[in-house]
């Protein structure tokens, strides 16, 4: 079952805070909605769960307009941030309310929580109360009593951001081990960790300030970002100042050749574009494309080198592996890229 | 003893030994008052202003005319008509007025708390202030509308040319129970509204996408968690009813005789002070028995929301 949104539109008052989202995921997908704090995209979540109602546009599930449906008419399975799990239940309780509140025989239920329990490994919590688990074992648990009533359509709402480091890290791949195991469940994760995205998605929606931005891919997101706002939020490039004259883009000192095929659509001479790089495609010394700049900062990151150096006072920042010698703050330096690696896109419009 | 004449006569500069160090400056002895010292003042206030004349009264219900201590007077008054009726009538009032305060109390919060109105936060704080009145200015309001001489009986002799309205209930017990409904529902509803504000409302959420629909949500996650709180609400104003004096006075039910009136009854109208006495302390017994009911309540709540913190 394949979720739409269709041209959906969310207002308190006169805040706009999901404007005209345009955007489907296919049946069994996985798409992360990605993006800042307030940039609507747990309303958009929230608009399919159904629990805020669109001032514009439909909400369809499976092809079917469940726009006016309350939310526990839409069978839709939801796993939220603070683990919601009821605490004067025990787990396999806690578990069985969805499958008791959509009346699922008495006999089944029991086969039905151990087999969810069993699913993310909490069968042998089933006796226990949620306040005797960790944060990791409550997700488990939200997680199972989601998929207990077996949903078509499970949401995800910041599900790893109460989890510490090493916790969220094997609950990603606890995640994607469900997602692979239950291909029939379309999966919509509402998230503000690209990595997430990154890592569990298969189709990526950037929000920002209430519109969707871009959709695509991750591959294509993080390599062929089509907007700025994509480029600096999804792994975090270089946005570096350009101007296209006579069909070559001047950057920073830099020339570089624009096939048509690479210029952003309607993009015309003299305009301004932004050059996009991403950190460790940025390399020190002589290269097909070169900026000189001034070192402003250094950071050792362990496996890398991270460093920042003023190229006519834009910062620009290069990713080093493995350098045995780091350039000084203050020193100067050539920084290196090839035409491969640098995007061009228009910029962002001011906030 | 005699066995072991020496440690005995060892002990007293043993016992002393530790002291001259701990004590090196005699001057400064005096302030080094023993802590219980401190409680002295405020346990002898209290003692002369409210327990010598409690005892008084627990001592008059036992004394016996010609001195001693009896249980003849508490035989007498215990075994009478008239003890009896008022003790039935105080435990149906104050019951049925606490189911009714916590039925609409239970539903007013639920609808303040998770149904977005505008104003939900002002009702909120209005509560807080209808705790602050006087319990005869709901009576008195109720007496204007429903009154023999209020409004309601007064539309209704000037639409039908009657003698008199047939709103009369405010002088049975129903009356001094709509009263107390009206006046105490305030007090189970604050308690009532710190419960649902600790409550994750995404609880509500999952437990409604879940399929749940909203009677089922209110009876099987809501409720549990208002529990603690629906006991300690229902037992503070169990026992504000058991006491109630003001609204049944200002009823005007002659007929509705609760333990409270009967004490006032036999000690200002009849000046039978050993009478008074007994009532009191059974009605003392009874409010102190379901206060510590409600303190037990209430250390439960917050053992709960110490567990919860915890979690």
């Amino acid at each position: 079952m394949g979720i739409r949104f269709d041209h959906v539109s969310v207002a308190y008052g006169d805040t706009v805070v999901l404007d005209d989202l345009d955007l489907t995921v296919d049946p069994g997908g996985f798409t992360a909605l990605l993006g800042p704090s307030g940039s609507g995209k747990t309303t958009a979540l929230r608009a399919v769960a159904g629990f805020v109602r669109p001032a514009s546009g439909r909400v369809l599930i499976g092809g079917r307009d469940v726009t006016d449906l309350p939310p526990y008419a839409r069978g839709v399975g939801m796993v939220v941030q603070s683990y919601a799990l009821f605490p004067h239940m025990r787990v396999d309780q806690n578990v069985a309310f969805g499958l008791r509140a959509q009346g699922v025989p008495r006999r089944e239920v029991a086969g039905r929580v151990e087999e969810a329990l069993g699913m993310t490994g909490m069968a042998d919590y089933a006796r226990r109360h949620p306040r005797e688990l960790s944060g990791g074992q409550q997700q488990r648990v939200a997680i199972s009593r989601a998929l207990a009533i077996r949903p078509r359509v499970l949401l995800l709402d910041e599900p790893l951001s109460a989890l510490d480091a090493q916790l969220r890290s094997d609950m990603l791949a606890e995640l994607a081990r469900l997602h692979r195991e239950l291909p029939d469940v379309t999966v919509l994760y509402v998230t503000h960790d690209q990595s997430e995205a990154l890592t569990l998605a298969d189709r990526v929606a950037v929000l920002d300030r209430a519109r969707l931005r871009e959709h695509g891919t991750p591959r294509e997101l993080y390599g062929r970002p089509r907007a700025a706002f994509t480029a600096r939020f999804v792994g975090g490039a270089n946005l570096l100042p350009a101007r296209l004259t006579g069909g070559r883009v001047h950057c920073l000192g830099a020339v570089l050749d624009a096939d048509p095929a690479d210029l952003p659509p309607g993009a015309s001479d003299g305009d301004d574009l932004r050059v996009c790089l991403r950190p460790h495609r940025v390399a020190l010394g002589e290269a097909e494309h070169t900026l000189e700049g001034v070192v402003s900062d250094v950071q050792w990151r362990g496996s890398t080198h991270r460093v920042t150096a003023l190229v006519g006072g834009h910062p620009v920042t290069a990713e080093l592996r493995e350098t045995p010698a780091p350039p000084e703050p203050g020193s100067t330096v050539t920084l290196g890229f090839t035409r491969r690696d640098a995007v061009l896109l228009t910029p962002e419009e001011a906030s | 003893m005699t066995a072991h004449p020496a440690p005995t006569a060892d002990a007293p500069p043993a016992a002393h030994a530790p002291e001259p160090p701990a004590d090196p400056v005699p001057g400064r002895a005096p302030r080094r008052l023993p802590v219980w010292v401190w409680a002295v003042p405020p346990v002898a206030l209290l003692a002369a202003v409210f327990l010598y004349p409690l005892a008084l009264v627990a001592a008059e219900s036992v004394a016996a005319p010609g001195g001693g201590l009896t249980l003849a007077h508490h035989a007498d008054v215990l075994g009478s008509e008239s003890f009896r009726s008022a003790l039935g009538t105080t435990v149906f009032v104050a019951v049925t007025s606490t189911a009714g305060c916590l039925v609409l109390g239970f539903l007013l919060a639920l609808v303040v708390a998770f149904v977005p109105f505008p104003g939900s936060g002002a009702t909120a704080r209005f509560i807080d202030t209808y705790l602050s009145f006087p319990s005869f200015l709901i009576t008195l309001a109720l007496l204007f509308v429903y009154g023999t001489v209020g409004m309601a009986n007064g539309m209704w002799t000037d639409l039908t040319g009657a003698e008199s309205g047939p709103f009369r209930f405010l002088a049975t017990p129903w009356g001094v129970i709509l009263a107390e409904i009206t006046y105490f529902t305030p007090f189970v509803m604050r308690p009532l509204l710190a419960a649902f504000g600790q409550l994750d409302t995404a609880q509500l959420e999952v437990a409604s996408s879940l399929g749940a629909r909203p009677l089922r949500v209110v009876r099987e996650v809501i409720l549990p968690e208002a529990r603690p709180a629906l006991v300690a609400g229902g037992a503070l104003v169990l026992v504000l009813c058991l006491n109630e004096f003001a609204i049944v006075l200002f009823t005007g039910a002659k007929d509705v005789v609760t333990l409270p009136m009967l004490v006032y009854q036999a000690a200002i109208l009849r000046s039978d002070y050993t009478t008074a006495c007994v009532v009191a302390t059974v009605n003392a017994a009874l409010s102190v028995s379901l206060y510590l009911v409600y303190r037990a309540a209430t250390a439960r709540l917050s053992s709960d929301g110490g567990r919860r913190a915890r979690a």
